[in-house]
C-alpha cells in the first residue's frame, strides 16, 4: 500500500537534508508493509544528501537523534519493528547540538 | 548447578518491550508518550508539569537567586537555552503562588566569525533571534565575538571606554576597579545584597534593546586570523568557550548584571566533565559543571538546566513549540575525532543508548565534587588565578602561593614555551580585566595547565593581533 508520510528534521539534522526541514513522501508500493527500519534504509538511498553515517549507524539511527511517530517516542512503538501507517507523522530531532 | 553440562530447563526471561498501550506512570490514565531515563513512561500532560516543576525546584534549592536581581540569561539559540529562556517566561508570568522574582536580561553571542559563517548567513540567524527576543519583552544584548578583541578600545554603550592603562581609565572603571579590589580583601563569601547596591550606586547609563558597536570586516578578519593560527579544533574550542565567558562576563558586568544563567544541560555536562578531565581542567571541575560558578566574585554563573536531559528538553521543544534556531559551530558536522570535546560527546551518547543511566551517573558523580580550597595566607591577595579562565591555579610556581615576591624572569622562565608576541596577546586579555592582575606593578602571566597548553597549540607566525601589540 502507498504511505504518504511527512518528515520533519530538526536540531540540525536537517543540514544533512540539503537544510529543508519538512518533507512529504511518498513511499513506493510493497506488499508487505512498510517498518521503520526499511524506512531508514530508504531514506539513506533517496534522501540523504550527504554522510550518511552522521544520521543512521548500521540498522538504526545514529545515537543522540530523537525520533518522534506521531509525537511519541518511538521507544513506546516498537522502535525499529513499528510498522508504518497511511499519513504518519515522523520526527528526527537531532541532539547533539547543544544550547 | 552451575556445572558444565547443565540443562536450563526454565523459561528464559524475555525483555518486556514497551507497547503502545502503555500507560503513564504518574496518572496511570492517558496514554504516554515519551519515555524518560530508564523506564518511567510520561503523558504529555503529567510530562509539562514535571519539567515546569524541575526547573522551579532547582532554582528553589539552590537559594542563589535573590528578588529584584539582574539575571542575564546566556542564549545561543539553541534547544537547551531557548528552553531555558521559556522557563523563565512561565516561572515569572505565572501568578502561582511562587511565582519567581528576578529581572532577566537576554544575551546573544554571535560567533560565526569564528566558526566561518557568512554576514548573510549571521544576519540572518541574529534576525530570527531578535525576533525571538522581541517576543519576550526582555532587554536583550547582542554581542559579536569580535568585540572580545577590540574591547579596550570601542566605546560601549555604558560609557566605559576602557584605555590600555586600566588606572586611567574613566571613573567607572576605576570605580569597579576600586570596587573589585575592596571586595577581594574581604571575606570570600561575596554578599549578593552587597554587589548589587554598590553596583547600583554606580552611574550607569540605561541600555536600550539592540546591538552594540557595528563590527567591521577586519575585525573579523581579526579574529578569523586568531582562530587560525590555532592548529588543533580542541584547542579552537577551548578559546572559543573562554572567549565567549570573557565576553558574557563583560557584558554582565557593565551592564549591571550579578547572575548569569547558562542552559547547559544534563548529558552536556556530562560530555563537559568527562572532556574537561582528558583537557587537564580537572582542578576545576567541580566549578565547572556544578550548579552555581563563583569563579568571578561579583557575577556568579549558574546552571539551572543542569538536571534535564537533552532527550527532555528536545522533546518539550517540539511539543510545545518553543521556538530554537539552530546555528552551525566549529565542530559541525566534523570527524568522531576531530576534537577531545567531540570524541568524550560521541562516546557518552553512543553509551547512552545502551545504557540509559550512563548521562545520569555521571551527572551525579559530579554533584559530590567539592572545590578544594587552597591554603591561603591571609596576607597575601587571592592573586593566584588563571589569566583566562579564572580558577584557581592548578600549576606550582615555587613554594610559596603569594605570586608578587617573583621576578618577572622566574615568570617568563616558567612560561619558556610562550613567546613574547603570545605573551602580549595574552597581556592584551589581560587588559579586558584589569581587576584580575594590575598590570603596571605585576609583569608576568599565570595560567593553569589546560590554557598553557591552548595557548602552546598557536603557531609561532604573528597573527595580525599580536604583532600590533609587540
Amino acid at each position: 500500500m502507498v504511505s504518504l508520510l511527512s518528515l520533519y528534521l530538526g536540531g540540525g539534522a536537517e543540514l544533512l537534508f540539503g537544510s529543508v526541514k519538512e518533507h512529504h513522501v511518498t513511499l513506493p508500493n510493497q506488499s508487505e508493509p512498510w517498518d521503520m527500519k526499511q524506512l531508514l534504509v530508504w531514506i539513506r538511498g533517496n534522501m540523504l544528501k550527504e554522510r550518511p553515517e552522521l544520521f543512521v549507524q548500521g540498522d538504526t539511527v545514529r545515537p543522540g537523534i530523537l525520533v518522534l511517530i506521531n509525537d511519541a517516542d518511538w521507544e513506546l512503538m516498537g522502535e525499529l519493528e513499528y510498522e508504518l501507517q497511511d499519513k504518519d507523522n515522523v520526527v528526527f530531532i537531532s541532539t547533539l547540538h547543544g544550547g | 548447578m552451575c556445572q558444565v553440562d547443565e540443562e536450563y530447563n526454565g523459561q528464559l526471561e524475555h525483555r518486556v518491550t514497551p507497547r503502545v498501550s502503555k500507560k503513564c506512570v504518574k496518572c496511570k490514565e492517558n496514554t504516554a508518550v515519551l519515555i524518560i531515563r530508564a523506564g518511567d513512561a510520561f503523558c504529555r500532560g503529567c510530562f509539562k508539569e514535571y519539567f515546569i516543576h524541575k526547573f522551579r525546584a532547582m532554582l528553589g534549592k539552590n537559594r542563589v537567586i535573590f528578588p529584584g536581581e539582574k539575571v542575564l540569561l546566556a542564549v545561543s539559540g539553541g534547544p537547551a537555552s531557548s528552553s531555558m529562556l521559556s522557563q523563565v517566561q512561565e516561572g515569572l508570568s505565572r501568578d502561582a503562588p511562587k511565582k519567581l522574582r528576578f529581572v532577566p536580561g537576554i544575551i546573544y553571542i554571535d560567533e560565526g566569525g569564528a566558526s566561518g559563517q557568512s554576514m548573510e548567513e549571521r544576519e540572518r540567524a541574529v534576525a530570527q533571534l531578535e525576533s525571538v527576543f522581541r517576543a519576550t519583552n526582555y532587554h536583550y544584548h547582542i554581542v559579536h565575538l569580535e568585540q572580545v578583541l577590540s574591547l579596550p578600545s570601542s566605546v560601549l554603550d555604558a560609557g566605559s571606554s576602557a584605555t590600555e592603562k586600566p588606572q586611567t581609565g574613566s571613573s567607572y572603571k576605576a570605580a569597579v576597579d576600586q570596587f573589585i579590589q575592596t571586595k577581594k580583601n574581604q571575606h570570600p563569601d561575596l554578599s549578593v545584597e552587597n554587589a548589587q547596591s554598590h553596583l547600583s550606586s554606580l552611574s550607569m547609563h540605561e541600555v536600550e534593546n539592540g546591538v552594540t558597536s557595528p563590527i567591521t570586516p577586519e575585525h573579523t578578519q581579526a579574529l578569523q586570523k586568531l582562530f587560525a593560527s590555532v592548529r588543533t579544533l580542541t584547542a579552537k574550542e577551548d578559546l572559543l568557550h573562554t572567549l565567549r565567558q570573557h565576553l558574557i562576563l563583560h557584558t554582565a558586568r557593565t551592564q549591571g548584571y550579578t547572575k548569569v544563567m547558562m542552559g547547559d544541560s544534563c548529558s552536556r555536562l556530562a560530555i563537559k566533565l568527562l572532556s574537561n578531565i582528558s583537557l587537564g581542567r580537572g582542578a576545576s571541575l567541580a566549578t565547572d559543571t556544578g550548579f552555581s560558578d563563583p569563579r568571578y566574585g561579583d557575577v556568579v554563573i549558574v546552571r539551572p538546566m543542569r538536571d534535564y536531559s537533552s532527550k527532555e528538553i528536545a522533546y518539550y521543544n517540539r511539543m510545545f513549540d518553543i521556538p530554537s534556531v539552530f546555528i552551525p559551530g566549529l565542530d559541525t558536522k566534523a570527524q568522531d575525532k576531530a576534537s577531545i570535546q567531540h570524541l568524550t560527546e560521541s562516546f557518552v551518547t553512543k553509551l547512552q543508548t545502551d545504557f540509559p543511566s550512563t548521562v545520569s551517573t555521571i551527572y551525579r558523580t559530579s554533584e559530590k565534587l567539592h572545590t578544594a580550597c587552597p591554603p591561603q595566607n591571609t596576607n597575601t591577595q587571592p592573586f593566584a588565578k588563571c589569566l583566562l579562565c579564572v580558577c584557581a591555579l592548578d600549576t606550582k610556581l615555587g613554594e610559596s602561593h603569594c605570586q608578587c615576591t617573583k621576578t618577572a624572569s622566574h615568570h617568563r622562565n616558567v612560561l619558556y614555551s610562550l613567546n613574547k608576541s603570545t605573551c602580549n596577546f595574552i597581556l592584551k586579555l589581560v587588559f579586558l580585566f584589569p581587576n584580575h592582575i594590575n598590570i603596571s606593578t605585576y609583569p608576568s602571566l599565570l595560567l593553569c595547565y589546560s590554557c598553557r597548553l591552548t595557548i602552546k597549540d598557536m603557531v609561532s607566525e604573528r597573527t595580525s593581533i599580536t604583532s600590533h601589540y609587540s
